[in-house]
């Protein structure tokens, strides 16, 4: 027999793997001490987390959860921990965490935003989560015209009109491209959309509003003198409850000044801490109550001079209306200058009989500045439109830079290259001031709808280059695979394409909106009172003067948790997605 | 490769050639920029013919078979299939490629559906099939194709035979009248050419009107009817098989043959 060949007699059992390869030694060993270069770096980082922590951890726990001011905290922090004690001053956090999600929006309409988001979130759900039943889809495309209304308010009618608009449209193309090619159809359709928004739903607005503001007019009036008697009196008794109980907290106040003087006297003996600590304490219930009065005041005061300044304006209203008709009739002589400046004159009173005519007419949501929003909830408004809109607008901008046709081409990568060009707060200036010059003189056009454009033109410009990576990562053939099938453009693209062009450039995308919901802080330097915006303002204010690292760690930890959602979610898409190996 | 392409006796009775032409190309030209691809092409293909294209590497046949559902633009002469002739009109285009059914060498699956749909997609969006119908179409031709089981799985978790055994279902599903093969055996492994190779035998009784380009010589012996040889963008020699490799007429063809067939 040769020794090369050799024929095994018995197979081997299966036996378990040594001790240093498997529980927790084999982990250690394998992933933090695999040879001495690892081992040295461990040690290291090992040492880097404890100098961070022991210096953070402290700080944290020591926290002031109650104080109404930077100087009560300390207060608070020393007679509990000792006068050497460092701690968090969260207490602005608790007194002013609703200003830093809902900025300046009325409290009692709170349940606006609220519902709004809550609306936009269910719209979302299905298209995110393809779990869920697909009949939810059919409320998503109302969200769009929901949400608006609720955060904005105004008439009811108003998002029925807007959607009367699309149906128009819808009516029209089928309508026409049964005479005409399709490709004109479309824009005729869109134009009529356009008239109906532009010229119809103006006057019918105003129309249905002088026909229910004249029927109300007697009734409201009643009401508001009412209003008018009644409430001087509820406030003054309201001012004498206030002025008392200011009383009562000044005293407490001082008396606790006076404990922790004797407390930082003596060095912190164990019943000066604890005395101070009571007075805190006890300070609390009053307070509380005194907040609540005043605000009950401020909601008093609000009703008073919007009874009084309606009532005023209800007693104008026909001789507004006598002196309109007297210049409607002196301008039909007027000529050249006189005639403009007539003209000036009736805008004017336009403007003022509309603003009676409006409150009195409205059948719907007490409608909200913009300048009020504020905090988280504009950011999340921003955000999320910026974020859903720029896809669809940057999946087409990406088709358009691939298209044959060279115009639309040109079109497209000027654009997606210019936006990129330019840093977002140009831009963001543009919205702010220079929009005003391009539009027609007259028109005033909201300036977070502004802000919102030009952020979601620039989320677009980005979203159409990772896209376009995810094009052209995918094989010629498969292409070729669809048109051999005989799905025509559009199909191919819908059916074949995109799916997988954007399933490659999940995480390009997601980084996007990351990096665009971000950006919305922004915003600050126009102006508009995003999360870091109010920070400023909170600062402003004497009782907080001075606090730095809570605010900023509160709205940091918030947008983490924002921005850490959106990424665990695309993750779980990528995982979702996988099919097969390749 | 000279080996047969199947063991068994292949059943002839449906594979008639009739009169009428399936495709018609006449003077047809096609350049790459200043790259003269294709050459005065003449070439008439009845219906149930099965024809064999083969011909050196960079000769210009994947460029041949594509411009016969357009997925090149030709730029001289003229195209008909099933009476359509080719032009730039998307309508007629599209109207051609839903007639024409192709195999890809590197079976272009679409990765991120299951191969059911696969299937279905096509009938679905392009012939407007309701979608239960579409679904047993689907399922009659991958039992044809022998792999029904696999109907939910994704092309990623197949193997490259059963994969290309798809893509010849997918095309199926559309009931094309003309199938067009482009070397749908080269990416594959020695095993499972013979699975892809036997489905095409079958289709081929059925009397399919196909058109393959591939080396696979045996399959042209026993298929085909008429083997067509290219080269440099030119129809160089095309002939009944038996003749075509007994007795080939250009030096072209020899030298190509010898290569070929390994001698
Ligand atoms: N898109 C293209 N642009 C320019 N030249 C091309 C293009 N596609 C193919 N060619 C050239 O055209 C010629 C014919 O190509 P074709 O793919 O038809 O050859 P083939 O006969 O199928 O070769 P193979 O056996 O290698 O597949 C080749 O020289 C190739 O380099
Ligand atoms: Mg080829």
């Amino acid at each position: 027999m040769s020794d090369l060949s050799y024929v095994r007699k018995e197979m081997l059992a299966e036996q378990s793997p040594p001790a240093t390869e498997i529980g927790i030694i084999g982990w250690l060993r394998e992933n933090l001490f695999s040879n001495w270069f690892n081992g040295i770096l461990t040690v290291l980082s090992l040492v880097f987390i404890y100098a961070v922590f022991s210096a953070i951890l402290p700080w944290l726990l020591h926290s002031s959860w109650t104080a109404n001011s930077l100087n009560e905290c300390r207060q608070q922090v020393d007679a509990a921990y000792g006068l050497a004690a460092e701690g968090g001053c969260w207490a602005v956090i608790r007194e002013r965490y609703l200003q830093l999600i809902f900025g300046f929006y009325p409290s009692d309409l709170y349940w606006r935003p609220l519902l709004a988001f809550g609306v936009a979130l269910v719209a979302l759900a299905p298209v995110l989560f393809t779990g869920l039943p697909r009949q939810m889809l059919w409320f998503s495309p109302f969200a769009p015209f929901l949400v608006p209304w609720l955060l904005w308010g105004g008439a009811v009618w108003l998002p029925l009109m807007v959607i009367v608009g699309f149906v128009l449209a819808y009516v029209v193309t089928r309508v026409l491209s049964a005479v005409m090619p399709g490709l004109l159809a479309v824009p005729v359709a869109a134009l009529a959309a356009v008239l109906w928004w532009l010229y119809a739903v103006a006057p019918i607005n105003d129309g249905l509003t002088v026909l229910i503001a004249n029927q109300r007019i007697d009734a409201v009036a009643t009401d508001m003198r009412e209003q008018a008697d009644r409430l001087p009196g509820e406030i003054a008794a309201l001012d004498s409850r206030i002025a008392d109980l200011r009383d009562q907290v000044a005293t407490s106040e001082a008396e606790k000044d006076a404990l922790f003087a004797e407390l930082e006297e003596d060095h912190g003996s164990e019943a000066a801490r604890q005395a101070v600590l009571q007075a805190i304490a006890d300070l609390r219930g009053p307070r509380d109550a005194l907040a609540a009065l005043e605000k009950e005041r401020l909601g008093l005061n609000e009703d008073l001079s919007h009874a009084r300044s309606l009532l005023a304006g209800i007693e104008e209203l026909p001789a507004l209306r006598e002196r309109r008709d007297a210049l409607l009739a002196e301008q039909r002589m007027a000529r050249g200058e006189e005639a403009e400046e007539i003209a000036n004159q009736l805008a004017t009173l336009d403007t003022q009989i509309a603003g009676v005519v409006d409150e009195l007419g409205r059948v719907g949501l007490v409608p909200v500045e913009s300048r009020k929003f504020g905090g988280f909830m504009l950011s999340i408004t921003i955000g999320l439109v910026a974020i859903t809109v720029s896809l669809p607008i940057g999946v087409m901008l990406a088709l358009g830079r691939q298209s044959n046709l060279f115009i639309l081409r040109a079109i497209c990568v000027g654009f997606i290259e210019f936006i990129r060009g330019v840093p977002l707060i140009t831009l963001l200036f543009v919205a702010s001031v220079l929009l005003n010059y391009f539009l027609p003189p007259g028109t005033s056009f909201d300036i977070i709808l502004r802000v919102i454009i030009m952020v979601t033109l620039f989320a677009s410009a980005y979203m159409a280059e990772v896209v376009r990576g995810g094009l052209a990562a995918l094989p010629k053939g498969q292409y070729e695979a669809a048109d051999a099938l005989g799905l025509d453009y559009w199909k191919a693209q819908r059916l074949i394409i995109m799916p997988q062009a954007l399933k490659i450039s999940i995480p390009g995308i997601v980084s996007t909106f990351i990096g665009i919901f971000k950006d919305t802080t922004l915003v600050s330097i126009i102006g508009l009172l995003d999360p870091l915006g109010l920070s400023n303002a909170i600062r402003a204010n004497t009782a907080w003067n001075g606090i730095v690292w809570e605010l900023y760690g509160f709205i940091a930890l918030m947008f983490f948790v924002f921005c850490f959602s959106m990424s665990r979610y695309s993750m779980w898409l990528e995982r979702k997605l996988q099919t097969g190996h390749r | 490769m000279s080996e047969l392409a199947t063991d068994r006796d292949i059943d002839r009775s449906k594979m008639s050639v009739s009169e009428n032409a399936a495709i018609e190309i006449i003077n047809m030209n096609k350049w790459y920029g200043a790259f003269h691809v294709l050459r005065d092409i003449n070439l008439t293909i009845y219906e149930g013919e099965r024809i064999v294209v083969c011909g050196p590497s960079g000769s210009g046949k994947s460029t041949l078979i594509r411009c016969i559902n357009r997925l090149e633009e030709h730029q001289a002469g003229s195209i008909v299939v099933d009476g359509i002739e080719l032009t730039n009109d998307l309508k007629n285009i599209d109207k051609v490629r839903s007639e024409v059914g192709m195999v890809f060498q590197h079976f272009n699956l679409f990765p991120h559906l299951t191969i059911l749909e696969n299937c279905t997609l096509a009938p679905i969006w392009v012939r407007k099939v309701p979608k239960k119908e579409a679904v047993e179409t689907a399922m009659h031709y991958l039992e044809k194709v022998k792999i029904p089981e696999q109907a939910n799985k994704y092309p990623g978790q197949l193997s490259g035979g059963q994969q290309q055994r798809v893509a010849i279902a997918r095309s199926l599903c559309m009931k094309p009248r003309i199938m067009l093969f482009d070397e749908p055996t080269s990416a594959l492994d020695p095993e499972m050419i013979k699975e892809v190779l036997d489905t095409m035998i079958e289709l081929a009784e059925e009397g399919m009107t196909m058109i393959c380009v591939t080396h696979e010589m045996g399959f042209a012996r026993q298929v085909a009817n008429r083997v067509i040889f290219m080269d440099q963008g030119q129809i160089v020699e095309q002939n009944e098989p038996e003749a075509f490799f007994n007795n080939p007429q250009s030096d072209r063809t020899k030298l190509f043959l010898s290569q070929i067939l390994g001698h």
